[in-house]
């Protein structure tokens, strides 16, 4: 191999001062924007989940705002918005790592929360030294009104298990009373986190409500064969069938029951259920499907929304989540416009101020997002909200629901 | 001399390094040590007896829930000793009805052990407490997190060197070379493999008890990740198994890149790391260091 020659060298040196300062032009220009970092789970068990929730709604926020010339600031100016992003490989050993790095390495000025409850859990103690507001949107605790306390600067946007059961029983009741199904349930769970906050919630709450569990069984995650706990339902003579599931789970129940041709006046999956390929699960049969989450998909806001989404990302997106998700981010941006970038304020803002978002008019009661859909059911090829039945939006529910 | 010197004034800077280092630079230096301490662990015991173990993960896992079961009960350091003996009882239990397996029975086990502990974790909570999530709420900052860290590395390879010297070390080498005439040769087998792995087990254990506390939520799923049994062999293999420095120069290299990774190629990194993963095992099955070594001596041959 020849060595380099001087005069490639002489000649080398002109372009590298000339591109070194162009380099420092460019960190210069950078000051005027704004540094907005994330991990989230590019790969690994959570990069379904992020993939489906987070990761289109931030992508599509980031561009709509640049697209507008920027975030806009309380003095009326606009800074562009720039993205660092990591991938937190599913692991929050990794997250953790990947949150210090945006603070200590990167300094961004804004930091958008992982997917999952696990995750945000595990970043919100760096969140709050940092001093950085967290608006945990994709995480389902019932353990949330103490977070907001701990952590002064954390905002829980989604919910407990508790609430989501007790929402389903709401609706149950109501057409028990109206005589449309007896007072006999058959719940399944899958036997892992979410799972199991929802059915712990949902034993006493039933109870409560005088129903009678005709069945009650737990089955693990990563079950495929459901023949057996839907045959075992369906001879429990409940007229409603219960599933707290995850999407294989949810998906796999629906084609054995559409096997079986076994038709409960209610069939409610969970997670999955809101998707929007669950229509294609379901064989294009899925009228009358109820589960977890919902929109007021009347709504202008909404379905704005939906079609901006669907020409972004190329794919609709999910009926629970998703909308919550772009919901946290438009009031983040308005508190930005409201209050500033810095944190004290900005938390300030966040905790007590009144936004205009996808899901309406959003103001938190204490650091927590309470005024959500519960339960959502499927009706002429959209996922609307039918509880909390009083909440403006709220289609009526359709019961018994028509056979598959 | 110089041989105890070296390593105990570079174990002096490592720990004042994080005086001088951004948060993030603490956060690499303890998922550094970490991969270390776990590497070196495993080394322990699977780079001398080449019984290739994938049961990093259940030790390690099995840490960081003792501490999330008992952090409220009961003072830190109660804690991390209650770890340590879960840890101990575990692998006293497997090791004795395990370690007559061999070759890739031995592996096939290991791998499944981690699934079984995560299952029974998992079992118990949904039906005897209710509830899967746990959290951990402690004081510990993350430099105390890093100088247990790097004490726990320290321990762990000065343990390996004497070992090494001894009477153990000399046994589990030879049943590393070949079982049969190990025991011809008067060694008690089952002795010699069940102390290397319980000892090697009770520092997996406790890797995972002190990092525990950097992620505040611990759920099954989370602790019982697979990708940490693989990292380890890895990174163990890659730098060589059978050397004492070895998993170390394995370890810190290959966490370094998978954090450049991550941030460049955050789509691809586990098609990086099967890649990975066939390069060494065909270009340096050995290890880094004994191929270094060969080539040197063939230098001072020629």
């Amino acid at each position: 191999m020849k060595g380099i020659s001087r005069r490639a060298l002489l000649r080398a040196g002109p372009v590298g001062m000339a591109a070194a300062m162009a380099l420092a032009a460019g960190a210069q220009a950078d000051d005027a924007t704004v540094k907005i970092g994330y991990a989230v789970a590019r790969t690994g068990p959570n990069a379904t989940g992020a993939g489906i929730t987070t990761i289109p709604n931030y992508e599509l926020w980031v561009d709509t705002v640049n697209k507008a010339g920027g975030l806009a600031m309380p003095d009326g100016k606009r800074r562009m918005i720039e993205v660092v992003e990591y991938d937190n490989r599913s692991s929050n050993e990794d997250l953790v790592r990947a949150i210090e790095r945006l603070v200590s390495q990167d300094k961004v000025d804004l930091i958008l929360p992982p997917w999952g409850t696990g995750a945000n859990l595990a970043i919100a103690p760096l969140m709050a030294r940092f001093g950085y507001p967290q608006l945990a949107v994709t995480a389902v605790t019932d353990k949330a009104p103490d977070f907001a306390a701990r952590w002064e600067r954390s905002f829980w946007m989604l919910g407990g298990g508790h609430d989501y059961a007790a929402g389903l029983v709401d609706v149950l009741s109501q057409a028990r009373d109206a005589g449309t199904i007896n007072a006999k349930v058959a719940v399944v769970s899958v036997a892992d986190g979410f799972g199991i906050d929802l059915i712990s919630g949902a034993r006493p709450a039933f109870e409560a409500a005088g129903f009678e569990l005709a069945y009650d069984k737990s089955y693990p995650l990563g079950t495929s064969d459901f023949a057996a706990i839907m045959s075992e339902a369906q001879a429990s003579g409940a007229d409603s069938f219960v599933a707290f599931s995850y999407p294989p789970g949810s998906f796999g129940m629906t084609r054995t029951a559409q096997t079986m041709g076994y038709n409960p006046a209610v069939f409610y999956v969970s997670v999955g259920g809101a998707f929007p390929i669950y229509p294609g699960v379901a064989d294009g049969r899925e009228e009358g499907v109820m589960a977890i989450g919902g929109v007021d998909a009347g709504s202008p806001a909404i379905r704005d929304y939906f079609a901006r989404h669907e020409a972004f990302a190329g794919k609709a997106p999910d009926s629970w989540a998703s909308a919550v998700t772009y919901a946290s981010l438009e009031m983040l941006e308005q508190a930005v416009a409201r209050a500033g970038l810095e944190h004290g304020a900005l938390a300030k803002e966040l905790s007590e101020g009144t936004f205009e978002t996808v899901v309406g008019e959003v103001k938190l009661e204490d650091n927590q997002l309470r005024d959500l859909w519960w339960v959502g059911q499927w009706q002429g090829g959209a996922f609307r909200a039918v509880g909390p039945s009083g909440r403006e939006g709220a289609s009526a529910p359709v019961i018994p629901k028509p056979d598959w | 001399m110089i041989r105890l010197l070296l390593p105990l004034a570079a174990l002096v800077l490592l720990a004042v390094l994080p005086a001088l280092v951004s948060e993030y630079g603490l956060g690499l230096l303890i998922g550094a040590a970490t991969y270390v301490t776990l590497a070196s662990a495993w080394a322990l015991f699977s780079g001398q007896t080449h019984y290739v173990s994938l049961a990093t993960v259940a030790f390690y896992g099995t840490g960081a829930y003792a501490v999330a079961v008992l952090n409220e009960a009961l003072p830190y350091p109660a804690v991390l000793l209650c770890a340590a003996l879960a840890g101990a009882a575990m692998a006293l239990a497997v090791g004795l009805s395990t370690l007559r397996l061999s070759g890739v029975y031995f592996v096939i086990f290991s791998f499944g052990l981690a699934e079984l502990v995560r299952q029974l974790i998992t079992w118990y909570e949904v039906n005897v407490t209710g509830t899967l999530g746990r959290y951990i709420f402690l004081d510990v900052t993350a430099r105390g997190i890093y100088w247990q860290m790097l004490a726990l590395g320290a321990a762990t390879i000065a343990l390996s060197a004497w070992i090494g010297r001894g009477r153990l070390g000399m046994a589990l080498r030879v049943i590393g070379d070949d079982e049969e005439v190990a025991a011809h040769s008067g060694i008690n087998l089952a002795r010699s493999k069940l102390a290397a792995f319980v000892l090697s087990a009770v520092i997996l254990t406790l890797a995972g008890a002190i990092t525990s506390p950097r992620y505040v939520y611990v759920e099954p799923s989370i602790v019982f990740n697979p990708t940490v049994s693989f990292l380890t062999v890895i990174m163990a293999l890659l730098g060589g198994a059978n050397r004492l420095w070895g998993p170390a120069l394995g370890a810190v290299p290959l966490f370094l890149a998978f954090e450049w990774l991550s941030a460049h190629f955050p789509d691809t990194y586990p098609v990086l790391l099967g890649l990975l993963f066939i390069g060494v095992v065909f270009l340096v099955p050995q290890g880094i260091l004994p191929a270094a070594e060969k080539l040197l001596r063939r230098r001072a041959e020629a």
